[in-house]
């Protein structure tokens, strides 16, 4: 099936500190970023680019809200929670938000203990850390059905600014299908470090790539990078 | 391994790049078709590239059928002729030229020029190629979709481009234009992220980035400014989309159509121009620096001569790469902006011009007392610096503020970017082709009929695209379907387009005979050996002709010196492969 083309690999030399080492692994061949795998290259370089994707997005958000001649609607009378009588303005975010960023938590233990081959711990704080994201995906559909049965449509909503609402589905639309897709790939590399595969090396199924526990560090990257542009889209939709 | 000698004062560090674990196919399907080879993903994306692309030069004939003889062709009518116009546009810019420099040469040139086995991701290199060309089956759908495909026109401007005056505005035609845009670029960035690590990550031992040859410089810089600004279309996209589907006014102001109001307001129509041209100009190098890079590999091969100034080059290309990010509102100066802005956007616009010309002068130093051999690949070489340098200039033009407001929408603008990201890309793809096709092959194209096609071609275009300069200083505007007799159009005027319509269609039917010399070459070309060019790069030392899967032996090259070892003094041969170990250290490396 497959077939290992063997090369001597050894351990790259010492490299000189600071800004001289920086020059050194620039000018250097066969790999700019020394002890970097190609998978973790490939998510950073990948995440740049998502940047860009968000970062696009948030603009356009600011221009229409900024350059709107009707009134933007409150974001804190919004997306306030009637508790007990009184209207509590961003609870759910807040909540939301405390989530989140506890499953970036659960997600660094995670990569701890995988580099310690600690099966049963990585997989079980992978779980949690998609329990935290499945949590956070299930409060915005709360969010979205509270504000859809107040008269918030993407065309238009009771209060102002159609592009409130445009923005609204657009951008946590947009975030929170990342953090889905996240909570896929969390369950399904919780499921084979459960399982051992990295242990045994076993192939992955369509890759037919041996797998390691970097994987779950790069699952990880990816995850930080979700809760990163939460943090964003909190400050500059929600608190704004 | 291989056993370096310890004279060699620039040793050769030991491995230290990941075993590559290549997936061996066993079956037709997993060699041809399912393949994870970048060479035959390379060889998929080119045909694609180039299949749809003859749909775009049809559209051209058509479009010029119409403007040389208005009225007689009636099945061209003012909506046909937009949708036209709009599909020509769209599919040469980003179906065919970003996918084939990209997809198709970066493919198959980035792991061999680099001594890599394949890709790092192979499996995600096949899926880039199938997401590529699901989004060219969603764009070509569009010409069967009830309404037919959009003429919005390529920028795709709201609002114009979802009311029902447009094309497809109300009907399918823009749905799939956006959907496959933002296909097209799901599938880029899937490619462009193996390019970008593989280049990075993946090198040979002793091939540093400042001996990679400049082929790959040009296609990286280019990978790594499509994933920075295909973001911008993608969001654009996605936005126009939810305008048009879901009633959002995000690019739509309060608009009214026909006598009646429609539900949008509030939006911004220049929004769209932002996101569009901050994607849109750098697409403009995305397109030129693969070709820039490219052209100097065939320079310094076809002239036995070292590329001059091989660091200036790679700064250069980095320079316009990043320079290309802020320029964007160039486009937009008759949008209206703050004059400041204006001053600013034209400031930096010339700005590019200088490590643009820097690049121009390299070559022809590069050519200076060269042993030049006219070969076909030269010949298109040369035909890229002259039509590149003519639209350089007129760039220079249209990037001044004043000289641009009256020049815009007319056909000085056409020909200006006809001739420069358009037929000098060409020339140079051209060029790669007849260059790379005997290592693709085993075999050569046909001289004859190559040295026929080039002479039509350049020439052609030259006729085709200079006169239109004259069109455009008249003020004949670009985008009408017919001008009738006007100002702008006097009869003299009237038979320069007849003149530019003949020379379109025998342009196109040289294309033909290249199509012709590309399949015929396949069986009954000249054998070609592994080295027909006695090039220097690492592709033309693989063991055999065409490079196997894992491309090179069981041992991969070892890179001893930099690309551009032509003509060496005290050589054996004008030309040392960059893995031949020269004990003496004749390089011409450090003098440049």
């Amino acid at each position: 099936m497959t077939d290992v083309v063997e090369t001597e690999t050894r351990v790259s030399q010492p490299r000189p500190d600071g800004l001289r080492g920086f020059a050194s692994d620039w000018a250097s061949d066969q790999r700019t970023f020394k002890n970097v795998s190609w998978g973790k290259a490939m998510m950073w370089i990948f995440l740049l680019s998502d940047t860009f994707v968000f970062g696009c997005f948030l603009l356009a958000y600011m221009s229409a809200r900024m350059s709107t001649t009707v009134p933007w609607p409150n974001p804190s009378e919004v997306f306030a929670l009637n508790i007990g009588g009184t209207e509590v303005p961003l609870i759910l975010i807040a909540i939301m938000t405390f989530v989140l960023i506890s499953s970036s938590g659960t997600m660094a233990m995670a990569v701890n203990f995988g580099y310690r081959r600690d099966r049963r711990k990585t997989a079980l704080l992978m779980l949690l850390t998609a329990l935290f994201g499945a949590t956070f995906v299930g409060m915005q559909a709360f969010e979205w059905t509270k504000l859809i049965s107040e008269g918030v449509r993407p065309w238009g909503n009771p209060w102002g600014a159609p592009q409130f609402g445009s923005t609204f589905f657009m951008i946590t639309g947009f975030h929170g299908t990342h953090v889905t897709i996240g909570v896929i790939f969390l369950i399904i590399i919780a499921r084979k470090v459960w399982r051992g595969d990295f242990d045994t090396e076993k192939r992955g199924f369509f890759t037919s790539r041996k797998g390691h526990y970097e994987i779950v560090e790069i699952t990880g990257l990816y995850w930080h990078f979700v809760d990163l542009v939460w943090v964003f889209i909190f400050a500059f939709f929600y608190l704004w | 391994m291989v056993n370096i000698p310890s004279s060699i004062n620039d040793p050769i560090p030991a491995a230290e790049v990941e075993d590559v674990e290549l997936y061996h196919p066993h079956s037709w399907w997993t060699t041809y078709v399912f393949s994870q080879d970048a060479k035959v993903i390379a060889i998929q994306y080119s045909l694609t590239a180039i299949s749809i692309g003859l749909v775009a030069l049809v559209l051209s004939w058509l479009m010029r059928l119409q403007l040389a003889f208005p009225g007689v062709f009636t099945f061209i009518d003012a909506d046909r002729y937009y949708q036209f116009i709009t599909m020509h546009g769209m599919i040469m810019v980003i179906y065919l030229l970003t996918a084939l420099f990209l997809g198709g040469f970066g493919n198959y040139l980035i792991p061999l020029m680099l001594g890599a086995r394949d890709m790092v991701f192979p499996y995600a290199n096949m899926l880039s190629y199938w997401i590529y060309l699901l989004a060219v089956l969603v764009l070509v759908a569009g010409f069967f979709a009830p309404g037919g495909p959009t003429g919005a026109g390529w920028t795709l401007y709201p609002p114009q481009a979802i009311l029902s005056g447009t094309p497809g505005g109300q009907d399918w035609g823009i749905i799939l234009m956006l959907s496959s845009l933002i296909l097209f670029i799901i599938g880029f960035t899937m490619g462009g992220l193996n390019y970008v690590v593989t280049v990075l990550q993946g090198r040979a031992r002793g091939m540093t980035l400042m001996r990679m040859p400049l082929t790959i410089w040009g296609i990286f810089t280019a990978t790594v400014m499509a994933l920075l600004a295909f973001p911008a279309l993608f969001v654009a996209s996605v936005m126009m989309l939810f305008d048009r589907v879901l009633g959002t006014s995000f690019f739509m102001p309060a608009i009214v159509e026909m006598g009646t109001q429609l539900q949008h307001g509030g939006g911004s129509p220049i929004l769209f121009q932002h996101l569009f041209w901050f994607f849109g100009h750098p697409e403009v190098y995305i397109v030129a620096l693969p070709a820039f890079g490219i052209v100097s590999d065939l320079i310094s091969v076809h002239a036995r001569k070292n590329i001059f100034g091989y660091r200036m080059m790679v700064w250069a290309m980095v320079i316009i790469g990043a320079l290309s990010f802020v320029v964007w509102a160039h486009h937009m100066y008759v949008s209206g902006m703050n004059p400041n802005f204006g001053f600013f956007f034209a400031t930096t616009t010339l700005i590019i011009a200088v490590p643009t010309a820097i690049k121009v002068y390299n070559w022809v130093l590069t050519l200076w007392r060269g042993d030049i051999h006219l070969t076909i690949p030269m010949l298109f070489a040369l035909g890229f610096i002259v039509t590149f340098v003519n639209g350089g200039l007129t760039g220079l033009f249209l990037g001044n503020v004043v000289v641009d407001v009256p020049l815009s929408d007319t056909m000085f603008v056409v020909a200006h970017f006809h001739m420069v990201m358009g037929v000098a890309p060409i020339m140079v793809i051209f060029g790669a082709i007849y260059h790379w096709y005997p290592k693709i092959t085993g075999r050569m194209l046909d001289e004859t009929m190559g040295r026929i096609h080039f002479w039509v071609t350049f020439l052609g275009a030259y006729l085709i695209f200079f006169p239109m300069h004259y069109l455009g200083l008249l003020g004949a505007p670009r985008r009408y379907y017919e001008l009738g007799e006007s100002v702008v159009n006097p009869p003299s005027a009237h038979d320069l387009n007849i003149f530019i319509t003949m020379m379109a269609l025998t342009v196109g039917a040289a294309q033909v005979l290249f199509l012709f010399n590309a399949a015929w070459s396949l069986r009954h070309g000249k054998d070609a050996g592994g080295n027909p060019w006695r090039a220097t790069t690492l592709e033309w030392q693989t063991p055999t002709t065409p490079p196997p899967h894992g491309n090179f032996g069981k041992e991969l090259p070892v890179v001893y010196r930099w690309a551009y070892d032509y003509s060496v003094p005290g050589a054996p041969e004008d030309f040392i492969p960059q893995n031949e170990p020269d004990p003496e250290n004749r390089s011409r490396e450090h003098a440049s």
